[in-house]
């Protein structure tokens, strides 16, 4: 077969036929042991294993929770081991073994739309060193040098005789050989890599049979549930457990720092008992915390100075000449992570062993803190990972892994499955931060700009997590975005400052980008507008020196014939922004009624991260980064009122539904070389600039503090 | 004692009526397919079937329940070909997954009244919340199934 005959059988026999299903070794719900027990498998290397009826189980070491990588990063592996797909598996590397055996998987890590970027190099490697482990192996009981065979399809083949042999033959003698100097493919020669390849873990995925660590179920497991303060930051003083202890099913209360949990042999007892249970709380100052008020505080904030990070000729002097100027400040509230499974995770405690079954993006952190809490060394902490129902950053944090280890270290010897109800989930904390950004523009008679200056107050995430991320004073994640600002002005001034409230913040779905990209692309039409000049023209005209920004602008365009006349009441708005290697472009066409009524009705986008390993994951992932942000753009704002949240669930905290969603048309403008980008945030950061953009069209009215639901929209 | 029918298997359950249809599921019959989302009916993750139709069983109590046919997601088919378990994986939908059986539970009791719906017949219908994002994909895919089923 030429590579062009086998890159389109593949393409047929992966895209053909949706009853051919390919099963995901899925963490099964007791023990989480690797595969290699079956009788005659082999582990060729630390990352696959070879059955004797030559189906390859590959070994993915980040978490599964939404964005394909269980199919993704097998496929990586796949590509050198030239295996035939259809006998692929794959299944989560072990974290225990990952630990003991010296970090044999890298990182283990799941955040940062790094999966593809960071492990390719050395995922190929490891794909590569076991087809040429699987090589010599066959040459050898063949009397052969190594380079007279080559590995095509999930066999080894004497290139003059033909002569050839599966991998499961020859893949206990492959264990016992090593090798050295080995060369991975060239791009050029990928059969794999580029293939639109259904996901592995689709199948499990609607029937119920997929695990996800709230499906965890134990020999005489026990459940919990917390209730926390509801001013977060508030201390437990008491509790009345007698008032609950005789209900049927309940067991025991425990003490928790911010909280209170009872054991029982439900959930549902457990909750019910919890949330019966009289308890008082010492808060403090918190509960004069109004959110709004502090939004406010925010953007006043910006008057005062802040660290200079970028400083290019002489912004402040020249803005001060400058022949117009213009100046926005930009806000955005707090949000929740709100994933669909609530945080959740079992833990039992012995004497000398601890053991946790959990949905986590940190395996290692998790071990960390069940260790920690439990007052055990790491080796004597075993954990299982499971499939995670929505992570966004949230399941990165640590927080619930150790409250579930303190609820089972007070009642040791017994598996504890806690579950925050949905309400505690959103109480827990760990919001993406509240910021201000205010941006100065100066132009000269012909309307060039020729001055910028930026200042941002965010709420620093590296600061709630012990400051030792912060650089210079500055937490490098608060300024994703702003200091990297793609358009060239000689004199410019990008200056930060920290401002943290009680509350705590974490990393969501894009971190920093998700509130600097809507403030700066949105002053971007501000500046166009002052320069009197169309969006898309204004930043072709100041992104001279950077093709490939240009390059997906001009393709965003013409797919979404940017300019084109559109009925009275809707208009196009677009933004484009560089996140996590990266660009991603969108034009969001919105329609405000005569009543004032907001539809989003299509997003066209455009993306360019170099190269995909999955195309059919990586445009879903692009879409879901739409529809996150356009959830956040539209609805996203986390409320405070004398301290205590008010969008507990999502009667309060709306979510976009079908019936709100826009058409979305995704394209990929691939500049190639040796790129590749992430996908799972760089569609999130646009969206809330483009439909803000396309609203100012409309209603001749700046959105520039978020959410727009907050807005009275009417057509100008 | 109260009689539950669940996915064709009777049981005999002594429990608290009011308690929770999902926690039942779950918990004491280990039906782990079915979710909890919200506990208050907003994001359907915890759909099921009573005689045909879609309810959320995390706001139908057990009582209620106690007189109908339930059936979860391990009760839609044998072998995950129910025309709906096959759109969705033709069509790839799931991405995290978690919101994915009341998804389906939710198109089938759509698909059973409606055995042709139009865009708007889904938007009125699928109120089910995916924080991922696949409302495009369970878009085909409803249309998809539908056009299976029919034939």
């Amino acid at each position: 077969m030429t590579d062009l005959d086998r890159r389109r059988f593949l393409q047929v026999s992966i895209t053909a036929a949706g009853g051919m299903m390919l099963s995901l070794h899925l963490p099964p719900v007791v023990a989480n042991t690797n595969a290699g027990s079956a009788a005659g498998s082999v582990e060729v290397g630390a990352w696959l294993v070879i059955d004797p009826d030559n189906t390859v189980t590959i070994r993915v070491a980040q978490s599964e929770m939404g964005q394909g990588v269980l199919t993704s990063l097998a496929m990586i592996i796949a590509e050198e081991l030239e295996v035939d797909w259809r006998q692929v598996r794959a299944e989560y590397a072990d974290v225990n073994r990952h630990l003991r055996g010296g970090r044999v998987y890298g990182r283990m890590l799941t955040g940062g739309s790094s999966a593809v970027r960071h492990s390719m190099p050395y995922l190929r490697m490891a794909g590569a060193e076991a087809r040429e482990r699987l090589i010599k192996a066959a040459a050898e009981s063949w009397n052969l040098a190594p380079d007279e065979c080559y590995a095509d399809y999930g066999r080894v083949v004497h290139r003059a005789t033909n002569r050839s042999v599966a991998y499961g033959e020859i893949a206990a003698a492959a264990a016992q050989v090593s090798v050295a100097g080995v060369e991975i493919k060239s791009p050029r020669d990928f059969d794999l890599l580029g293939l639109p390849t259904p996901r592995l873990d689709v199948p499990s995925k609607v029937d119920g049979s997929a695990h996800y660590s709230m499906d965890v179920r134990l020999p005489g497991m026990v459940y919990a549930a917390v209730v926390h303060c509801p001013v977060i930051g508030g201390r437990l003083l008491s509790y009345r457990f007698n008032v609950v202890r005789n209900r049927p099913g309940v067991r025991q209360a425990v003490r928790l720092d911010h909280g209170v949990a009872v054991i029982a042999d439900t959930w549902w007892q457990a909750h019910q008992a919890a949330e019966a249970m009289p308890v008082e709380w010492e808060v403090g100052d918190e509960e004069d915390f109004y959110s709004a008020t502090e939004q406010r505080n925010f953007v006043a904030a910006l008057d005062e100075p802040g660290i200079v990070v970028v400083n290019d000729g002489d912004a402040e002097s020249v803005m001060d000449e400058a022949e117009k100027s213009i100046e926005s400040d930009y806000s955005v509230p707090y949000l929740a992570h709100a994933c669909m499974e609530p945080l959740n995770c079992t833990v039992v405690v012995h004497a000398d062993h601890a053991e946790a079954w959990v949905g986590t993006q940190d395996p290692e952190a998790a071990v960390a803190a069940v260790a920690e809490v439990a007052g055990l060394d790491a080796a004597q902490v075993t954990l299982h990972n499971y499939l995670l129902g929505g992570g966004f950053g949230r399941r990165a944090h640590t927080d619930y892994v150790r409250e579930a280890t303190m609820i089972a270290q007070a009642y040791r010897g017994v598996p504890v499955q806690m579950i925050w109800s949905r309400e505690e989930d959103s109480r827990s904390g760990r919001y993406r931060p509240m910021a201000a950004v205010r941006f100065k523009a100066g132009f000269d008679l012909g309307g060039k700009l020729i001055a910028y200056i930026n200042h941002s107050v965010t709420h620093s995430i590296q600061q709630d997590s012990g400051g030792s991320g912060i650089v210079g004073g500055v937490d490098p994640f608060s300024i994703d975005g702003l200091t990297d600002m793609p358009y060239y002005v000689p004199n410019k001034r990008i200056s930060h400052r920290i401002r943290n409230t009680h509350l705590t913040s974490w990393f969501w779905r894009s971190v920093g980008h998700s509130q600097n990209a809507f403030a700066m692309e949105c002053f971007v039409d501000e500046m166009a507008s002052a320069a009197g000049t169309d969006p898309v023209a204004f930043r072709r005209q100041y992104l001279a020196g950077r093709p490939k920004l240009r390059e997906v602008l001009a393709e965003l365009a013409e797919k979404a014939r940017w300019g084109r006349a559109m009925p009275h009441g809707s208009a196009q708005g677009l933004a484009l922004h560089e996140s996590f290697g990266t660009i991603c472009g969108q034009v969001a066409e919105v329609t405000v009624s005569e009543q004032g009524q907001l539809s989003v009705d299509r997003i066209v986008t455009v993306v360019d991260c170099g190269n995909l390993v999955n195309p059919m994951t990586a445009r879903q992932q692009i879409e879901s980064g739409i529809v996150f942000g356009l959830t956040a753009a539209l609805y996203g704002k986390l409320t405070f009122e004398d301290g205590e949240l008010v969008e507990t669930n999502f009667d309060q905290y709306r979510m976009i539904k079908l019936r709100d969603m826009p058409e979305l048309d995704t394209h990929f403008s691939l500049s190639r070389g040796d790129e590749w980008g992430g996908l799972g945030e760089p569609g999130t950061p646009p969206v809330a600039a483009a439909v803000c953009n396309a609203l100012f069209k409309i209603t001749k009215r700046r959105i520039r503090a978020l959410p727009i639901a907050d807005y009275y929209l009417r057509r100008a | 004692m109260i009689k539950l029918r669940v996915n064709g298997i009777d049981h005999e359950l002594d429990i608290d009526p009011e308690t929770p249809l999902l926690w039942v599921l779950r918990d004491t019959l280990n039906l782990t397919g079915t979710k909890y989302g919200c506990g208050i009916a907003q994001c359907g993750a915890c759909t099921v079937h009573l005689n045909g139709q879609a309810v959320r069983s995390c706001k139908t109590t057990l009582g209620q329940a106690a007189n109908f046919d339930v059936v979860t997601i391990e009760g839609l088919s044998e072998h995950r070909d129910h025309p709906v378990q096959q759109a969705w994986i033709e069509q790839d939908v799931p991405q995290c997954g978690y919101c994915q059986s009341g998804q389906i539970m939710a198109v089938v009791a759509l698909l059973k009244q409606k055995s042709n719906p139009t865009d708007e017949d889904i938007d009125r219908y699928i109120t089910n919340i995916c924080r991922c994002g696949t409302y495009p994909q369970i878009r085909r895919a409803v249309h998809e199934a539908a056009r299976k089923w029919r034939s």
